[in-house]
């Protein structure tokens, strides 16, 4: 396997955008930032890598738009993991010889055009009847689930909301800033019990972009190169009905294929993107990627433990839940993991970041997709 | 095919009865009915347990139940509670089916 690497990470404008943007405008600018940041340039770009639930056929308009005709194209849609398994296919596309320059792009409007709008649900005969609200419902039961056998508490969830607070008022760039507390967090209205409204992610427009390529290729740009270590992908199910056991995800295979892959294991990590579209799902990602044992995600965010100056640096750019949601939001995790690598992170940076795990979620607890990231020195 | 397994399910309900698929290559239930060689169609008794549940809030809408239910025979399905205030719907608690109306939904089993 060739060593692929990030050569150039970017967000596009975040948050609400201007009335008329497209996805496809907020796609293209995350990818012309990124090819910038990386110092190559798009005639350079040979393989596109994009999903998009507004636009089924997302790489067509990536290329069109940027006006780029790739020998290589990947729409894979796995939901919010889609990016972090595109970068593990990306890596084995230039492994194959396929493609040299990849670059993987997203871009949402959903604030916009509203989220019934940007994000059809497909409808199944079985669920249908019962008229879930997709996807928040399917992790209420999962939260419902946790809490039953686990004995986790709204608390320790809340935990998870008021730390990604925290690290989102040292980012400049997130949506909400202002304090939060377990309070708030308590009293703010149920949606679906037992998740209220701030254990729920941000509903915003934004986009991100990242370029791939060889690592030899990558010493050669603008921004120092992060190498991909290691990756792994992991599905189980499309419907919450249909998952084996609601406290368990995929990430427990996806996150040892990572791990594997890259020689490494849990305290080899230096900081976590952990995609947090609700707050129990990082509580069930660190438990299934083995940072703690199974149950105990709830007492291991207790007492501030991921908010900034905690043991564990996790969701540095504040997340899904404070930062930015468009829709999907597996590419900003990449994004970030490559600013603390690099050491961009101001305010909220971890110091002496080495090793960053990027975990994509994807569906309804899903698709589930583990990627390793490492500076430079992590290779010798 | 004859019918589609979604006709099929929805024919066997309408006659009262809550059907699912055995497999006997891997002697478990299948649920949701589906295409599949060897699968043979059964009914369940219509009892079960809740596995997980929630309470729906919509805006200007009284709040709703929606659960996760294990049949007896092996499957899992999602439905209703219905009978009971949707915040008195428990994991553990034992339901059964309500052989009532278009849509299948679960009582608690007294």
């Amino acid at each position: 396997m060739t060593r692929a690497a990030i050569a150039g990470v970017a967000e596009s404008d975040l948050g609400a955008v201007a009335e008329g943007t497209t996805p496809v405008d907020l796609m293209a600018q995350a990818s012309l930032r990124a090819l910038a940041d990386a110092g190559i340039d798009a005639a350079e770009v040979d393989g596109l890598f994009a999903a998009s639930t507004q636009l089924p056929m997302a790489t067509l308009n990536l290329g069109e738009y940027l006006r780029i005709a790739p020998r290589y194209s990947d729409a894979t849609q796995v939901g919010g993991s889609s990016f972090v398994a595109h970068l593990q296919h990306a890596q084995a596309a230039i492994t194959a010889g396929l493609c040299e320059v990849a670059l993987i792009a997203y871009g949402s409007t959903q604030r916009l055009v509203g989220r019934a709008g940007a994000s059809v649900q497909e409808v199944d005969p079985y669920e249908k009847p019962y008229a879930p609200m997709l996807p928040v419902s399917a992790y209420a039961l999962a939260a419902s689930r946790h809490m039953h056998e686990f004995g986790t508490t709204r608390e320790q969830l809340a935990e998870v909301a008021v730390a990604a607070r925290a690290w989102a008022a040292l980012n400049p760039k997130a949506f909400k800033r202002d304090p939060l507390s377990v309070a708030d967090v308590l009293e703010a209205p149920l949606v679906s019990d037992p998740l209220g409204v701030r254990d729920c992610c941000l509903v915003t427009d934004g986009g991100g972009a990242a370029v791939v390529t060889s690592l030899g290729r990558a010493r050669a740009g603008r921004s120092a190169p992060v190498a991909l270590l290691g990756a792994g992908e992991a599905h189980s199910h499309r419907h919450i009905s249909s998952m084996p056991d609601l406290t368990v995800t995929a990430a427990v295979d996806s996150g040892r294929r990572a791990f594997t892959a890259a020689g490494l294991g849990p305290a080899d990590v230096d900081v976590l993107e952990l995609y947090d579209a609700f707050t129990i799902t990082p509580l069930l990602f660190l438990e299934d990627l083995g940072f703690c044992a199974k149950g105990e995600g709830g007492t291991f965010v207790e007492g501030g433990r991921i908010a900034p100056g905690g043991e564990v640096a996790l969701n540095t750019n504040g997340g899904g839940l404070s930062y930015c949601h468009p829709g999907m939001y597996g590419l900003l995790l990449i994004v970030e993991a490559v600013r603390q690598l690099r050491g961009e992170g101001g305010e909220r940076q971890v110091p002496g970041a080495e090793v960053a795990l990027v975990h994509g979620n994807g569906g309804v607890l899903s698709s589930q997709c583990t990627a390793l990231l490492g500076t430079e020195a992590t290779l010798s | 095919m004859d019918a589609s397994p979604g006709a099929r399910f929805a024919t066997l309900w309408r006659e009262g009865k809550l059907a699912y698929q055995w497999d006997p290559a891997t002697a478990s239930a299948v649920f949701y009915p589906r295409v599949g060689a060897g699968l043979e169609w059964r009914v369940s008794e219509g009892a079960g347990t809740v596995y997980a549940t929630t309470v729906m809030r919509r805006r200007g809408e009284a709040p709703a139940n929606l659960a996760l239910i294990d049949l007896d025979e092996g499957f899992r399905m999602m439905s209703r509670v219905e009978g009971i205030a949707p915040e008195a719907v428990a994991i553990g608690m034992r339901v059964r089916v309500r052989y009532a109306g278009e849509v299948l939904t679960f009582e608690p089993a007294t």
